[in-house]
């Protein structure tokens, strides 16, 4: 169980890893996620699911590396199992013919919009996807993005590929263009989402944004991730990931999420002086 | 008394045969607070043989045993005892295991003093104290898994029935553990990593040390239970997927749901759920923490809300994580605390503040979004409630704050909606809580049975042991097994 059968890095600090896990793959639906422990004395952290192959039975991750356990996912490979794999959880994204879909996905956040905007192409919406990173290294999935899009538009913000800016930028000249837009999809970053969800407030666009709070069990039974949606608290485990996107407190996210910086830099030094964090990269460094 | 010649006392007469001593109820050793309060090890550290002998002989063989009628597994307590006192440990263990499959956590867990030991005879006359079952419970389950672990008892044939158990909390375990030894096939499924539910992610390793609960979940697997951990019911399959492989399905999830205070500020970082605080610690061992990955805010100053057990394990959870001050808040008084009085005293003792009639109305934080203290309001006791407990009432006008960086809430947890929202037509009330018999477990469905906190909102362990019990006399009665 929980094999790793592939695995890659796509980018600086981002892997790949498809994985066995039948009964995950048979029961995910777009936007869910799972919760994996890497060994017996990890972390439980939550993982959007970026695709599956429900025949094969497996399903397929992508990771930054950030804190101890994206680091020591990062080191382990092909033909290591994860101690644990858990999904999926989660709702799903509510997927039905809303007419166009804009799908904006910044950095990681390219990976959990795949499953998405594939299902939303499936249900028969013209989709156009916007994906954009700080700069040309840190794209990923561009051609997978193109199979699942009618429309795909990719940008840098330092220009060195594709469109020169912000994607919010490129969904305002979107929208300003006159293109229909019936819904928005935004994932990424949490001051990405949180700039989609102002601007497409302004024009009244109807904006879903998948959230990733810190979670311990992820089926709705500690509350660590608590937030806050229209004035009332939520859980992210079990009444999203995905939340009405100008309901959302981004601001309680960003600071709840950097809850625990001081211990996670503690467990990251003492991860790089084992004998598997020495295989680490440094962050932002090269593959 | 001595008599100045009282060797010749001695000597010359012949003493009248004293009265039978009175023997005292045995205490049973622990480790002194001090010590406690700064390392997780297990608080109480069990008879010696020779205590469990003289605790035994103070059990008086009732003709009318009413400790069992006090016991909701109905355990055959003066049989048990009795073969302490004629040395045979192994079958008062096999005794105790015909009726509870998980002796060892109930020993140390279940609140004897409101139920086997409330109606024990010695009790009853109102001045002795009753024979202290619970800690011979607990002897003697933990001589057996050090002498006999072993040994199991002979399994009767596979009757061919198939259950599917949801949870492998307490109550799950027990229906199960009836189950397996009448020779019918349980599979039990977990959504965490880890087997116990709340016993691993909620009961701290100080009152009930995890090797114990993997012991004991070890013998179950032994006897052939099947478990499946990761296993989110409700959303890897339905109920009604595992209705089509099984005979019938047993939904024991718990009370899984943390209440919060809906209160301003209970959002900022340093505000835990007691569940959250306690998997944290417990399951994810956040207390070995950098040797484990999983961080807790280790607080200097720590406020924990509400007055039941689970507050008194939070509390004495952050005060071994290092805190300086832990102070429980509660909005009655020491007399309507509903936490085990054992438990009260445990915290006290080892330093635990309680600041009583206080509720709290906001929690302070700062820029970065941090806690830095509570606001509170001074509460008086006014008429009781339906529950008949005075009501707590706000005293105008008497405001204060109480400075700290870490508040936990353990006000209560509700029902986790994830497998009632999943299951079609299955009853529940209007808390969430799955509508079944109390006495048989049997839900508004056709071959679903329920139990535990799941059923009757958050309790005990042994209440939840007492509905896997009555559930599973329940589904072999409908199976034709007896």
């Amino acid at each position: 169980m929980f094999e790793i059968l592939e695995k890659a890095r796509i980018g600086p600090g981002v892997h790949r890893a498809v994985i066995s896990a039948l009964e995950i793959a048979r029961a995910h639906r777009p936007g869910q996620f799972v919760i994996l422990r890497c060994y017996d004395q990890g972390e439980r952290i939550p993982l959007t699911i970026a695709d599956k192959d429900s025949e094969k039975g497996t399903i397929t991750l992508v990771w930054q590396e950030v804190g101890v356990t994206t680091y020591h996912f990062g080191t382990m490979e092909v033909g290591e199992r994860l101690q644990d794999l858990c999904g999926p959880l989660g709702k799903p994204t509510h997927i039905e013919n809303f007419g166009t879909v804009v799908g904006v996905g910044g950095g990681i956040g390219i990976a959990p919009l795949y499953p998405i905007t594939k299902g939303m192409m499936a249900a028969g919406n013209h989709v156009i996807s916007i994906i954009g990173a700080r700069t040309e290294g840190l794209l990923f999935m561009t051609e997978e993005m193109r199979k699942v899009s009618h429309e795909l538009l990719i940008s840098t913000d330092d220009g060195s590929y594709g469109i020169h800016g912000f994607v919010t930028q490129v969904l305002k000249d979107l929208i300003d263009k006159g293109t229909k837009v019936d819904m928005v999809v935004a994932i990424g970053p949490v001051p990405m989402m949180k700039a989609v969800a102002n601007l497409t407030r302004g024009y009244n666009l109807p904006t879903v944004v998948s959230l990733n709070p810190i979670m311990v069990d992820g089926t709705g039974m500690c509350g660590a991730c608590r937030v806050e949606v229209g004035g009332k608290t939520m859980f992210g485990c079990v009444d999203g990931p995905e939340f009405d996107g100008h309901l959302v407190d981004f601001d309680l996210l960003t600071k709840r999420l950097a809850m625990y910086k001081g211990p996670e830099l503690i467990a990251l030094n003492r991860f790089r002086e084992t004998e598997r964090g020495c295989k680490c990269s440094i962050p932002g460094g090269g593959a | 008394m001595l008599d100045p010649r009282g060797w010749r006392m001695t000597e010359q007469q012949e003493p009248k045969k004293a009265p039978r001593p009175k023997i005292p109820r045995q205490k049973m050793p622990e480790q002194s607070a001090i010590e406690r309060a700064h390392n997780f090890y297990e608080v109480a550290l069990g008879y010696t043989n020779d205590l469990a002998l003289l605790e035994a002989s103070r059990c008086l063989r009732c003709k009318k045993p009413y400790c069992m009628k006090g016991c909701p597994v109905e355990i055959d307590i003066p049989d048990f005892i009795e073969m302490i006192k004629q040395g045979d440990l192994i079958g008062a263990s096999w005794k105790i295991k015909e009726k509870n499959s998980l002796p060892r956590i109930a020993g140390r867990v279940c609140p004897q003093e409101t139920q086997c030991e409330a109606t024990c005879v010695l009790n009853k006359k109102g001045k002795g104290e009753p024979c202290a079952i619970g800690r011979l419970e607990r002897f003697v389950a933990d001589w057996a898994a050090q002498h006999a672990a072993d040994e199991l008892p002979e399994l009767p044939k596979p009757t061919g029935h198939k259950v599917a158990v949801v949870g492998s909390g307490p109550a799950g375990l027990t229906l199960a553990g009836g189950l397996i030894k009448k020779g019918i096939a349980v599979t039990v499924m977990e959504a965490l990593h880890e087997l116990g539910g709340v016993l691993v992610y909620g009961i701290p390793e100080f009152r009930l040390p995890k090797a114990i609960v993997k012991a004991e979940i070890d013998e179950l697997r032994r006897l052939g239970v099947e478990f499946k951990t990761n296993w989110v019911v409700g959303r890897v399959e339905t109920v009604d997927d595992l209705l089509e492989k099984h005979d019938c399905v047993f939904i024991g999830t718990g009370a899984g749901a943390p209440l919060f205070l809906r209160i301003p500020g209970e959002n900022l970082n340093g505000v835990y759920s007691a569940n959250e605080y306690l998997t944290r610690s417990n399951l994810m061992r956040a207390y070995m923490f950098p040797e484990a990955d999983t961080p807790i805010a280790k607080g200097r100053r720590v406020v924990v809300f509400g007055g039941g057990n689970v507050a008194m394990d939070s509390a004495r959870t952050a005060l071994r994580l290092g805190a300086e001050e832990v102070t429980i808040v509660y909005r009655r008084t020491m007399a309507e605390l509903p936490a085990r009085a054992e438990e009260t005293h445990h915290a006290e003792e080892e330093g635990i503040k309680f600041k009583l009639l206080t509720a709290p109305l906001e929690i302070l934080g700062n820029e970065a979004g941090w806690i830095v203290g509570i606001r509170c309001q001074e509460m008086e006791l006014g008429e009781p409630d339906e529950s008949g407990r005075r009501r707590p009432v706000p005293v105008e006008g008497k405001l204060f704050d109480i400075e700290c960086d870490t508040a936990i809430v353990a006000i209560g947890n509700a029902a986790n909606p994830l497998v009632p929202s999943t299951t079609k037509n299955l009853e529940t009330n209007k808390w969430g809580n799955i509508v079944a018999d109390l006495e048989t477990g049997k839900t508004s469905r056709d071959r679903i049975w329920a139990g535990g906190d799941i059923v009757t909102g958050a309790a005990t362990v042994i209440l939840a042991m007492g509905a896997g019990r009555k559930a599973a006399n329940s589904v072999m009665q409908t199976f034709g097994v007896s």
